[in-house]
């Protein structure tokens, strides 16, 4: 598939964005960080702005963004519909919980209700975008039960990260949070692992020969395209320049993205309130960004579409 | 509402392809090109039509395969449009109701007032029936020439839609395979039609004919001429080096 940039831009910033505001409203709730305002103002500020962020991007790669309303008609059995929804949706408890935290500096009672509301808003967000991938059966690589776990991971894990570095810069330590975000980048990260396995053995259902109806006949190869250039759907659905260094993109975005800075923070609990501990957890948020992008670049460009079977494609 | 009908449609209007005629000629894309980008779903933009790479929309296509190998090998032309699926996995990941498909006939359509250009519908699409037209930012799909088969100004021979119309080898025929005795109904049973991708559970309407096997009717060895000798055995004898 080709992976187009505002996608990619709108999955990693939105999640991250979602993620960071998720654990914000959760740690206020449970009363593990004061409603301290520069603390808010940074996190709000960084948490809706890579939603919005994410959001307006997501829209770039639409023919006519200026029916971009419509899309809030169809929840009952599009999960765009219902990201669509969700996303919007949720803004009315961020918002309050914002209002709460630096209007009024409180994050008790009703506020923190709306903390967690907005977590739990998030959450579902972030589901259904996964969820308009994972109900794709023409993309076996999409049309798999980890891709919804993957893609919430991906998203706590580098809001945690996140998060973190907002703790860290405003000297508000949560040693519960850097744990949860060391820990986070690491299950992320095996999930992935696992999911990266999966769709390498899983069998391919599909060949040339299922999608023609001749293999009675014998082996089917094609022989002429319907035309001398490439159309939308070879541009579109034929994306094959990722799959020769899928490997080696793999370990960067897990490496890189993941497990150091998972080491990173680890570090940074030792190296508790210092410059070096600073400097740990900016290196950690920056990390884990690539190394969400470069999943997500990977996501769209390892899967394979079962209209490649008419463009020459074996079996998919 | 993107939902599909309820009920499987009374109706199943649709084409049936027949593999073993198809000359490969590409008359019925560029009849559908020709009608449809200035019918209902008009226009059907060409990008760079002049170019050096030169794109464009086209609701119906025609791959070329090689099946079998050796002399059992055959070459088959293999036009693809939209099958019009039962279970039609464009129509219900649509988020704004622009994709539908009718409880009429089956027929699946893009109003296009109110397609956003998302293309997920292209990407739920396994057969690749969908495409964009990135001029008018809106997607694009055979209709089963709507416009012609329910047109009364025209003859009634014409109401089929313009790629069966044009056929010069007769291999494309239009008919309702909701209704078992139907003629395309009754064609389908007799030549064996079947489903693209069963395996992914769309269910689409339109059905394929197989190529029939030809190894009953395969042509005896020539006789030996043997001429003895004269002039068409000096011929023999030249023609033989």
């Amino acid at each position: 598939m080709h992976p187009a940039y505002s996608i990619i831009f709108f999955t990693t910033a939105s999640g991250a964005g979602y993620g960071l505001l998720a654990l914000l409203g959760v740690l206020a709730a449970a009363g593990l960080v004061r409603p301290d305002l520069g603390l808010g103002l940074a996190a709000f500020v960084l948490g809706l702005g890579l939603v919005t962020g994410g959001l307006l991007s997501s829209t770039f790669h639409l023919g006519h963004p200026e029916r971009a309303w419509r899309a809030f008609s169809q929840w009952r059995s599009s999960w765009l519909s219902r990201e669509g929804v969700l996303a919007v949706a949720t803004y009315v408890p961020v918002l309050l919980f914002a209002f709460g935290w630096l209007v009024l500096a409180r994050t008790d009672g009703l506020w923190a209700l709306f903390g967690l509301l907005g977590a739990a808003g998030a959450v579902a967000t972030v589901y259904c975008t996964a969820m308009i991938y994972r109900s794709l059966a023409a993309i076996p690589q999409w049309h798999q039960p980890l891709v919804p776990l993957g893609y919430l991971l991906l998203a706590l894990a580098s809001g945690a990260v996140w998060l973190n570095l907002l703790l860290t810069l405003f000297a508000v330590p949560v040693s519960s949070a850097t744990l949860f975000a060391a820990a986070a980048c690491i299950v992320a990260w095996r999930v992935k692992r696992i999911y990266w396995q999966r769709i390498d053995a899983a069998p391919k259902q599909s060949t040339t020969e299922s999608a023609t109806g001749l293999g009675d006949l014998g082996p089917v190869r094609l022989l002429d395209m319907p035309h001398t250039e490439a159309n939308y759907l070879q541009q579109e659905m034929g994306f094959k320049v990722a799959r020769k260094h899928a490997l080696r993109l793999r370990s960067i975005a897990g490496w890189g993205g993941f497990v150091l800075p998972a080491l990173l923070i680890a570090s940074q609990m030792l190296l508790a309130q210092s410059w070096a501990g600073m400097l740990a957890a900016l290196l950690a948020a920056l990390l884990v960004s690539l190394g969400s992008v470069v999943e997500r670049w990977l996501f769209f460009a390892e899967a394979q579409h079962k209209v490649s079977l008419f463009y020459g494609a074996k079996a998919v | 509402m993107t939902s599909l009908p309820k009920e499987r449609t009374e109706k199943r209007l649709g084409l049936v392809i027949d593999l073993d005629t198809c000359v490969g000629c590409h008359a019925c894309a560029v009849n559908c090109k020709e009608w449809n980008t200035g019918g209902y779903p008009a226009p059907l933009t060409d990008v760079a039509a002049y170019g050096a790479e030169v794109t464009g929309v086209w609701l119906n296509r025609i791959h070329t395969f090689e099946a079998g190998e050796g002399a059992a090998g055959r070459t088959v032309h293999f036009p693809k449009s939209c099958l019009h699926c039962e279970d039609a996995p464009c129509v219900t990941v649509c988020p704004t109701g622009a994709s539908y498909k009718r409880t009429e006939d089956g027929i699946v359509l893009v109003d296009e007032d109110m397609c956003i250009g998302c293309k997920l519908c292209s990407w739920a699409c396994p057969y690749g029936a969908r495409e964009y037209e990135a001029d008018g930012g809106v997607m694009k799909k055979c209709t089963l020439c709507i416009d012609r088969i329910y047109n009364e100004n025209l003859e009634e021979t014409d109401r089929v839609p313009a790629c069966v119309s044009t056929c010069p080898a007769s291999a494309r025929h239009f008919g309702d395979l909701g209704d078992p005795d139907s003629e395309v109904s009754l064609l389908v049973a007799a030549r064996g039609g079947y489903d693209l991708m069963p395996e992914m559970g769309c269910r689409p309407t339109n059905k394929y004919l197989p190529p029939r096997s030809h190894a009953a009717e395969a042509t005896p060895a020539l006789e030996s001429a043997a001429p003895e000798g004269g002039f068409l055995g000096w011929i023999d004898r030249v023609l033989s080096r």
